[in-house]
């Protein structure tokens, strides 16, 4: 059975990671982003890159599917990039590349760069493919169960993941309605399609203030609904989906567990990535 | 035993009107009966869905559900177990973006345990016959798929009562013929009191009795047969008979002898024996 997700990124398919318990990968995820920042030469992000396609295989998602996620930040990551090279802080051991009014480029700040982009990239990729292979409900149900514990500081951890729910239920509804509404303005004369960003944006008014009205009515409704149906809070309330951490769960941590180990030895053995060509020469 | 009892109920949306929206109504529904509620907008049919299950409380007088008062707050959560109610906008009463999720919403909250919501779900689905939705998305489903699984919902809560409120005014008729099936199966095979909100003539006479209210009053009560056979009454409260019962009237009136008829295969009957007869 695959479940019938109309937004978002999930990708129906079945593996071991889409298996995983959501708990576990949304662990999982955390544990990478730390290796990521753990690693402070090229072999550590090497080491990272090698896991991330060993997993990419592992939930079957195609690679194209994967890549696409980078194409959102692309520009974030080039932005980055780019302001690392001109304004890169750090002591040069070298001749500056570049040097011209209030732009040095060094060899340190090359290296920076590239490291940087490189870090970026593999983050937008590690995170994705938790957001590829667990369904959004499946990942309201882990935030809430990693969150159990808030609950003895009084933090409203079962309100916080029904509001999550409901929101995520209530996507493909809002935009039912609003093509409806942008369709019934059309139909009256309404243009969004001519004029410039202000002038679009201004179009957009009247679709938006019948959408709002709309929603405070259907929550009114739903509140109701709620009600008629004994809903009275988290006290006293049993939960019918149980999460359950399986042998897949286990040996994921395990994975990155090695993962981040294996790093920290390549920082102590390699040292820093500036030393690139050093490390490199004594691979021979 | 009586299920819902009404005693000179009235009703005010405001803090100090005399404005009332149910204006002294008396009634009693007794277990296992199918009750149609009919009346045009605004004639508080819908107020007086919502004082049964204490979302609203009367501002004078008293509801009671199994003898339980709708005034005593201690009691809201008894009597929203023991009469469940499904709204008019199927995409405004689901909580759960899986099916199964959605239904297991109300066993969750009276503190049912888990294997046992698992069986309730099962029973409910099936109830409604919508079993191999259990793992769909209700926003893909049809108007009439999402409002039985509205009922399943209300079902899993194992309630006596089934309050729908206009339950059926937003579906085509294809989808209001699937839910008219599920509510007249559940009345019958396990004798659930039904309580139905309508403004649809030909859904009241599936019914065992019809309330007629008009400006906050119950002014006809009575078996759906002998509400429409009164249908200058009716007009007077903007009410117009099923089409069938129409025709049958007009037949009636320009000399053809036909009996009395009220849907479109009662109609033909009476119009064969008519001809018949010569």
């Amino acid at each position: 059975m695959l479940n019938d997700v109309t937004f978002g990124q999930y990708y129906p398919a079945k593996s071991f990671v889409h298996n995983m318990d959501p708990r576990a990968k949304i662990v999982l995820v955390i544990a990478f982003i730390v290796a990521i920042f753990l690693a402070k030469n090229f072999f550590g992000l090497a080491a990272v890159f090698a896991a991330l396609v060993f997993m990419v295989l592992l939930s079957r998602v195609p690679f194209g599917r994967v890549l696409r996620s980078i194409k959102m930040i692309l520009f974030v990551i080039v932005f980055t990039a780019v302001l690392n090279l001109f304004f890169y802080a750090g002591e040069s051991a070298y001749e500056p590349l570049v040097d011209w009014w209030i732009f040095t480029i060094t060899y340190e700040s090359v290296v920076n760069m590239v490291f940087l982009a490189l870090r970026l990239f593999l983050l937008v990729m590690g995170t994705s493919i938790l957001t590829l292979t667990t369904t959004p409900v499946a990942l309201t149900d882990g935030i809430e169960s990693l969150l159990t514990p808030l609950k003895w500081i009084r933090f409203p951890v079962h309100e916080l993941a029904l509001i999550m729910s409901i929101a995520l239920r209530f996507i493909p509804t809002l935009t039912d309605e609003t093509n409806r509404i942008i369709a019934a303005q059309k139909a009256r004369g309404a243009d969004f399609e001519s004029g410039g960003l202000i002038k679009r944006a201004k179009a957009m008014l009247p679709v938006l203030i019948p959408l709002l009205v709309s929603a405070f009515r259907r929550a009114e409704d739903l509140g109701d609904a709620m009600d008629a149906r004994c809903y009275s809070g988290a006290k006293g309330r049993t939960k019918y989906k149980k999460l359950v951490f399986s042998w897949r769960d286990l040996l994921g941590l395990l994975f990155l567990g090695g993962l981040i180990t294996g790093i920290v030895f390549l920082n102590l053995y390699l040292g820093g990535k500036f030393d690139i060509i050093g490390q490199i020469a004594s691979l021979f | 035993m009586e299920a819902v009892r009404f005693d000179n109920v009235k009703f005010s949306y405001e803090e100090d009107g005399q404005d009332y929206a149910v204006n002294g109504v008396s009634l009693s529904v007794e277990e296992g009966e199918f009750v149609a509620v009919l009346g045009r907008n605004g004639s508080g049919k819908s107020t007086l869905a919502k004082l049964i299950n204490a979302l609203l409380v009367p501002t004078e007088g008293k509801v009671t559900v199994f003898g339980m008062d709708t005034l005593d707050a201690k009691m809201t959560f008894e009597i929203r177990k023991n009469a469940g109610m499904v709204f008019q906008n199927p995409d405004n009463q689901t909580v759960a973006s899986v099916v199964e999720d959605d239904v297991a919403f109300g066993p969750e909250n009276i503190g049912v345990p888990r294997e046992e919501i698992g069986k309730r779900i099962e029973f409910a689905l099936d109830a409604v016959g919508m079993q191999e939705f259990r793992h769909a998305t209700p926003s893909r489903l049809s108007g009439g798929q999402k409002q039985r699984v509205a009922i399943a919902g209300v079902l899993a809560i194992l309630p006596k009562i089934m309050i729908l409120d206009e339950s059926t005014a937003m579906l085509d008729p294809r989808g209001r013929r699937e839910v008219m099936e599920v509510i007249k199966r559940l009345n019958r095979e396990r004798g659930m009191t039904v309580i139905l909100i309508t403004h649809f003539m030909d859904e009241a006479l599936q019914a065992d009795r019809a309330i007629v209210m008009h400006r906050g009053e119950a002014v006809m009560d009575g078996p759906p047969e002998e509400i429409f056979a009164r249908s200058e009454e009716l007009e007077t409260y903007n009410l117009t008979l099923p089409r069938a019962a129409a025709v049958c009237k007009a037949l009636q009136a320009a000399g053809m002898p036909v009996n009395n008829a009220f849907t479109a295969e009662e109609l033909a009957e009476a119009i064969c024996a008519s001809l018949q007869r010569g």
